[in-house]
Order: structure tokens, then C-alpha cells, then sequence
């Protein structure tokens, strides 16, 4: 049995009055990713506030290394890491400075801090950078940046939400590999994402939450063999010859769901469909494996969130 | 209300905070120098040499020398609402300064201490930088002197603290003009800074007692010419009082500002 790193019981967040999280069970082991994916509004950023010890639990238990996070706050954060969503870098500060004055915060003295930050700086490909203005850096730098930040005390757990929205592809795949470096190197990691392929990459286990509960839970993996069959066949409606198709497809075992102008067909057995599909070669359709997003799809529904 | 009762948890961490500020200030320190002695200095040319030529003196002491230990606690109390107004407020909201540092051992209280502290320090350097100008200049002089660096301080933290309540409250910068029109500016006309209150209505004096700012003209009038009436305890009593009263409130309301 690993150890145990954050440890949720009835977690509950009431926001005078509104839900947010209504008594979640969780936990999260030692040198894993663990993730926790969900529409807007499903909770999952109060749930990071909560561990973060920025958000007081209106009820439940939430114990991260073992200690209460309400009787331990310091003590907890010493040995953790944040990545936040939205910049907070400091604008008043250079590169460098930013790491050495966040250094600060944890105690770190001058020299040692600027010798970490220097590895870090180099970590993330930032160091030619060191003494420029944060106003100066993309978006894809500040976001390395907040990464290295979470790094200056040398964390044992570090808390990302969502740390790769907005960046473009080079950025993100960078963000991955160093992610999946950290977690190689024995660092837990807790992530929030609503993106599918980064939970699929980057997460060991992973919770989908909506609503403020937890939908399911378990590795990638798990959850599609739960939730949905290996192929997904997508047609769009109305297209000439796609309701004779359907009708022909009753031979073989298939789940269909129709959303908006598209039915999605889901089955275990692409090879009978694709036969069948041949003999109306005037239909138009996309096939591809099902992901996790037809998991979160399928769990959270397709209506839009606010 | 039993929340804002509790004492608010404010340890040595704090003064990270106050480093923190401290290093982005040394390196415009140049240009806010500048700015802090402009103003006053400006003030005592204008009203001290121009109006002069028509007031002969107040109380015996001519007009410019009976403006200037007001000016030097006008300049507290400018330089540390600025300060907590428009800087702590900036961090706060729009650079998100205090979202980065609660995340660290330094926790919200500590946050607020240390905008105060900082506050403090920006007033404490503007007064003395004009003291420094002050006394060769021959405007004060008495042994006295001696203690208004300490009265600098109070005074700083004083109007840190009541500054930083109002960015606590502010939704954005537009209100800010409600503190500086309905209670910085009366201050600075009704505090004794220019004339004696005596000159006023009753309901006047009755008024300006409430404002910090009197108390703080009082002790720094006294110290600079050496005449020390027996009231100037009670100035120093009320400063102490409202600054501790000011600062436990300004570090609790913005825990509740800042606690989701």
C-alpha cells in the first residue's frame, strides 16, 4: 500500500448558500498524477482551493501529508508547490527575482535560492531569460515560469490547475515532458484539466467530477473500458442514405447517441460496421478510437456549461 | 463579527512581505524621492514665502516655520495612503500578488501586516527625507526632533492601517476618490496644518478631534518648536489607541476579502 499524500472524506463546500462541492471522497498517492477533470463549474477548482488551504472546508476531512489542513497550514504549504491558472507572476520583478523572492517566502536564503533558481530557469529552457521583464515573456514562458515558481521549495506534492490551457502544441507537449520528468522523479502530482488529451498523457488515476460530485473514478484506461467501446463512428444527419444505414446496422451490437446534427455510434465490433457501411459509399462519416472524451462526454452529458 | 474579534495570526513573515516591496521600490527609488519632496517643498513656497507677505505670523512663529512640522505629517500620511490605496490594491487585485504569496508559509494575515509595515516605511522615509531639508534650512529646530521620527512611524502605520481598510471594502479603483474627496483632503485643510483650530467653529474643533491627522499635527508642532503642552499625551494616546484599533481591522477585513 503506497502512502497516502492528500486524503479527502466528505469533502463539502458550501458558498452561502450554493453547493460547490457537495461531500467528495478522494485520495491521492504518493508519485502519482492523479487528475480531476469536469466541465466549468463542476467544483473542481474550489476542491484545489480547498487542499491548497486557501478555502476553509465548510465540512468533511481533508488531510494533506497526513496533517489536518486547517491546524497545519504552514506546514503543508512549505512542501508544496502551486501552479495557478491565471498568471500571478510579479510585474514589479524580473525573471530571476521572481524565483528568488518567492524563494523568500519559504524561508530559502539569498545564495541557495539563486542557485536554484538558476536550475530551474535552466529546467524549463527559461535561463537566457533570467533578468528579462515578466510583461516581455509569451504566454507560453510565464506559464514555465509559474512551473518553475512551484518548484523554488522543492515540493513534494504540486498542485497545477489546469496548467496548459491556452498555450499552443510546442508549449504544451514541453509542459507534459517536464511533468512527466517530476512525477518520474517521485513528485506527486494533482492536476484539474478539462483537457482530455492531457489527462490521457500526463494522469495515472483520475476522477471526473460534475456538479460537485465525483462521476467516476479510476486510471485512463478503466474508465473507457467502463464507460465506452473501442470505436466510435461519427455520421451527420440528414446526409443522404444515413437512415438506411442505420437500419442495416441492427445486426450488430452497437450503442448510438445523436447530439446536435451527429449520431455517434459506439461498438466493440468495427469490422462489421465498416462492412456494412461500405455498401453506402455515398455516406460520409469519421471512425476513430474512443477517448477520454467520450468518457467525460458520456458521464457529464453535452449540454453546454454556462 | 466573532471572526473579526479573534486576533489575527501575524507573525515574522510578514516582513517578507515588506522585502518584497522594498526590493521593487529600490529600483525607482530615485523618482519616488523626487515626488516625496516635491510636494511639500512646493507647499512651503507657496503658502510659507507667498502668503507670508500677508499673514505676519500665527502664534508667534513666522508663517512658513508654523506650516512645516504639519507638512512633515501631511507627508506621512499622503505617502502611506498611496501606498495602501493604489499599490496594495494593484497587488491585490490586478497583478494577483497576495493569490501567489498565500500559497507559501506566508499566510493573508501576514499579507496585510506587511502592506502596512510597508505603508509605514514609504511614510516614515517621505517625513524624514523633508526633515533632512527642514533643518539646515533652520524652519525646525528643537532637541525634541528627536522623537518625531517615532511619531513618523505611529503616524505611518496609523494611516497604512485605515488605508488598506478602504481597499479592503474597494470594488475597484473609482472608489478610492470617495476616501481621498470625503476624508484625506478635509484632513489636510481641518487638521491644523495651516492655521491654528482654535480660529474655528466650535463643531469644527469638535470634528477635526476625531481626525487622525490633528493628533499627529499636535505632536509634530510640539516637537519641532520644543513647547510641549500636557494635552500632546492625550494626542499621543489617541494615535496609539486608533492605530492599534485600525491595523487589527484592516488585516481582518482583508482576510475576508481575500478568503474564498
Amino acid at each position: 500500500m503506497s502512502e497516502i499524500v492528500i486524503e479527502a472524506v466528505g469533502l463539502y463546500k458550501d458558498y452561502s448558500g450554493f453547493q460547490a462541492v457537495k461531500g467528495i471522497d478522494f485520495e491521492v498517492r504518493k508519485a502519482e498524477c492523479f487528475g480531476i477533470l469536469g466541465p466549468n463549474g463542476a467544483g473542481k477548482t474550489t476542491t484545489m482551493n480547498m487542499v491548497q488551504g486557501r478555502s476553509p472546508l465548510s465540512g468533511g476531512e481533508l488531510r494533506v501529508f497526513g496533517m489536518d489542513i486547517g491546524k497545519n497550514p504552514r506546514r503543508i504549504k512549505a512542501r508544496m508547490g502551486v501552479v495557478p491558472q491565471e498568471n500571478n507572476l510579479d510585474p514589479d520583478l524580473s525573471v530571476i527575482e521572481n524565483l528568488r523572492v518567492y524563494a523568500r517566502y519559504f524561508d530559502i536564503p539569498k545564495k541557495p535560492a539563486l542557485r536554484k533558481a538558476e536550475d530551474l530557469l535552466e529546467f524549463i529552457s527559461l535561463l537566457e531569460k533570467k533578468d528579462e521583464k515578466i510583461t516581455n515573456l509569451s504566454g507560453g514562458m510565464k506559464r514555465r515560469l509559474l512551473l518553475s515558481r512551484a518548484l523554488v521549495n522543492d515540493p513534494e506534492l504540486i498542485i497545477l490547475d489546469e496548467p496548459t490551457t491556452g498555450l499552443d502544441p510546442q508549449a504544451r507537449h514541453l509542459v507534459w515532458q517536464k511533468l512527466r520528468g517530476l512525477k518520474k522523479a517521485g513528485r506527486t502530482l494533482a492536476l484539474t484539466t478539462h483537457n482530455m488529451a492531457e489527462a490521457a498523457q500526463l494522469c495515472d488515476r483520475l476522477v471526473i467530477m460534475d456538479n460537485g460530485k465525483i462521476l467516476d473514478e479510476g486510471s485512463p484506461r478503466e474508465l473507457l473500458k467502463r464507460h465506452v467501446r473501442g470505436s466510435v463512428f461519427e455520421f451527420t444527419i440528414g446526409t443522404e442514405g444515413t437512415d438506411d444505414l442505420l437500419a442495416c446496422l441492427n445486426t450488430i451490437n452497437y450503442e448510438t447517441e445523436t447530439s446536435g446534427d451527429t449520431i455517434f455510434i459506439y461498438t466493440d465490433d468495427a469490422e462489421s460496421v465498416l462492412r456494412e457501411i461500405s455498401s453506402f459509399t455515398r455516406v460520409g462519416f469519421v471512425h476513430r478510437q474512443a477517448t477520454l472524451e467520450d468518457v467525460f462526454l458520456k458521464l457529464t452529458g453535452r449540454e453546454l456549461r454556462e | 463579527m466573532i471572526e473579526l474579534l479573534t486576533p489575527p495570526r501575524v507573525g515574522r513573515r510578514a516582513f517578507k512581505v515588506w522585502q518584497r516591496n522594498r526590493d521593487t521600490w529600490l529600483k525607482f527609488y530615485k523618482a519616488s524621492l523626487v515626488g516625496n519632496l516635491a510636494e511639500p517643498i512646493l507647499f512651503l513656497l507657496a503658502f510659507g514665502l507667498g502668503l507670508s507677505q500677508f499673514i505676519s505670523d500665527i502664534e508667534g512663529v513666522p508663517y512658513i516655520e508654523y506650516i512645516a512640522p504639519g507638512l512633515m505629517v501631511a507627508a506621512v500620511m499622503n505617502a502611506a495612503t498611496m501606498e495602501c490605496i493604489f499599490g496594495a490594491f494593484t497587488r491585490m487585485s490586478a497583478q494577483k500578488t497576495y493569490d501567489a504569496i498565500m500559497v507559501t508559509p506566508v499566510n493573508i494575515e501576514e499579507i496585510a501586516a506587511g502592506e502596512i509595515l510597508w505603508g509605514a516605511s514609504k511614510g516614515f522615509f517621505s517625513a524624514i527625507v523633508i526633515l533632512a531639508v527642514l533643518i539646515p534650512w533652520g524652519l525646525v529646530s528643537s532637541p525634541w526632533l528627536l522623537l518625531s521620527p517615532l511619531l513618523f512611524l505611529v503616524e505611518g502605520l496609523m494611516f497604512a492601517s485605515l488605508a488598506l481598510i478602504v481597499t479592503a471594502f474597494s470594488p475597484s479603483y473609482d472608489y478610492f476618490a470617495y476616501y481621498f474627496s470625503l476624508v484625506v483632503s478635509p484632513m489636510f485643510f481641518f487638521s491644523g496644518v495651516f492655521f491654528p483650530l482654535s480660529a474655528l467653529p466650535a463643531w469644527v474643533r469638535t470634528v477635526s478631534w476625531f481626525m487622525p491627522l490633528t493628533h499627529a499635527v499636535n505632536l509634530s508642532r510640539g516637537f519641532s518648536t520644543g513647547d510641549l503642552p500636557a494635552s500632546l499625551l492625550l494626542d499621543a494616546a489617541w494615535m496609539v489607541v486608533f492605530t492599534l484599533l485600525s491595523s487589527w481591522l484592516a488585516i481582518k477585513l482583508i482576510k475576508r476579502r481575500l478568503v474564498k
